[in-house]
């Protein structure tokens, strides 16, 4: 199989190499793939859009049916990880907790005791204590990065950003947070329930957005009929609804990143993650 | 001799998505662990995603945001002041071409769902047979 199997890589890669000599040489500015199609987009997005981002503009508006369905492929993405994964908690005979003012840990039979007791933590079998040094300073940074999350999606217009970088970064400081205290501490702040919401929540609002255009009276996804929504003029009122569908989509993704991390690093348990 | 150095150093990006794409393939087909295999496919990912930015570079361009200045106190609202103190006119050599980056940006976020995907379906299979390796799942399935 090995042998086969580089022997395959040889031929593959050979061949792809000979043909690759026949391409256009890195950064020429008469390739075709930068004669034919892409100078329309560059020269016409600022006065179709008033979009200075010409990715965000061509991503959210001229194609937006794809973005939006690449948003549901996320969405779906995160329901088979569940589907997949996700299993109901076995009951437990004992639990372990630990005192925090004196460091003491118990073991409790049975399910009788507070479950959010300020003094008492719920710890797992195999515990050991949040490093200070790491916790605090994912605590100092974690509001940080989702300040640059914000920034990234409200400002995708005029830098590189948009939707699903923001949405990555907030998710990232979610997950930042599990792993540096613990995937309960995590669900605490964040449920389960709070991210299955949000990921339907990020695609209702692209979906909606598109369904507002049609009920005045456009075709879905044409954001130039919510100008009088806006109060502002046709082409200003297509960067309003990228900035929304950009929205949508930065909330999707947030949860379904979230969702994602919760259902794999613990096995579908949510019990004691990493 | 020469020649051929010139060539590949002209196409370098070529030389290196399809050498990526060689290694991604080599481990979905060669290797015998499932996790192995799903670093392989992200490795081919990474390679596609390398060949389509490439694509898109112009020597002499800049990133595709269309420069543009804040406009002056008091003119005319809306999407006209952006329009009308944009670069008075737009050349296209100047922006690298930005399609190839609209596919790709999707394509990396729906590429790390999917590798969620990937690995759910690892954890299934290793709950199920409690291991990775390849050939033992097949024995297990014929034996069973």
């Amino acid at each position: 199989m090995k042998i086969l199997g580089k022997l395959t890589i040889l031929l593959c890669g050979v061949l792809l190499m000979v043909f690759a000599m026949e391409f256009p040489d890195w950064g020429d500015p008469e390739s075709p793939a930068s004669t034919h199609l892409s100078p329309y987009f560059i020269q016409h997005t600022l006065e179709d859009t008033a979009v200075p981002n010409i990715v965000t503009s061509v991503l959210a508006d001229y194609r937006g049916y794809d973005t939006m369905f690449e948003t549901t492929v996320i969405l779906t993405a995160g329901l088979a990880c569940f589907l997949l994964l996700r299993i109901e908690r076995k009951k437990v005979h004992h639990r372990y907790y630990r005192h925090v003012p004196t460091g003491v840990s118990l073991r409790m039979e049975g399910d009788k005791f507070p479950k959010n007791s300020a003094v008492f933590q719920r710890m797992d079998a195999n515990w050991v204590p949040y490093d200070f040094i790491i916790s605090r300073t994912c605590r100092l940074i974690i509001p940080f990065i989702q300040i640059f999350a914000l920034y990234v999606v409200a400002h995708g217009h005029h830098s590189p950003g948009g939707g699903f970088q923001g949405g990555v970064l907030m998710g990232a400081s979610v997950i930042l947070f599990a792993i540096s205290h613990n995937l309960r501490a995590a669900i605490k702040s964040f449920s389960e329930k709070t991210a299955a919401l949000f990921s339907v929540t990020g695609v209702f609002i692209y979906a909606g957005t598109g369904a507002l255009c049609l009920i005045f009276g456009e075709v879905f996804l044409n954001y130039s009929a919510l100008a009088p929504l806006f109060g502002n003029d046709r082409v200003m009122a297509r960067s309003h609804g990228i900035l929304m569908v950009e929205i949508g989509v930065a909330v999707a993704v947030t949860a379904v990143m979230i969702w994602i991390y919760y259902n794999l690093s613990s096995a579908g348990k949510q019990d004691e993650g990493l | 001799m020469e020649s051929i150095f010139s060539l590949v150093i002209a196409k370098a990006n070529y030389v290196a998505y399809i050498i990526l794409m060689m290694v991604g393939l080599y481990a979905m087909i060669a290797k015998n662990n499932l996790i192995k295999k799903i670093v392989g496919m992200s490795i081919f990912q990474t390679a596609i995603i390398l060949f389509y930015v490439s694509i898109g570079c112009k020597r002499g361009a800049t990133i595709p945001i269309l420069e543009h200045h804040a406009p002056p106190e008091g003119v005319a609202h809306g999407a006209e002041k952006v329009v009308a103190h944009a670069m008075d006119a737009i050349r296209v050599a100047d922006y690298i071409n930005p399609l190839p980056h609209v596919l790709m940006l999707t394509a990396i976020v729906v590429g790390v769902a999917t590798l969620g995907v990937a690995l759910a379906l690892a954890i299934k299979v290793y709950k199920t047979y409690g291991t990775l390796e390849e050939d033992e799942i097949n024995q297990q399935l014929r034996s069973g």
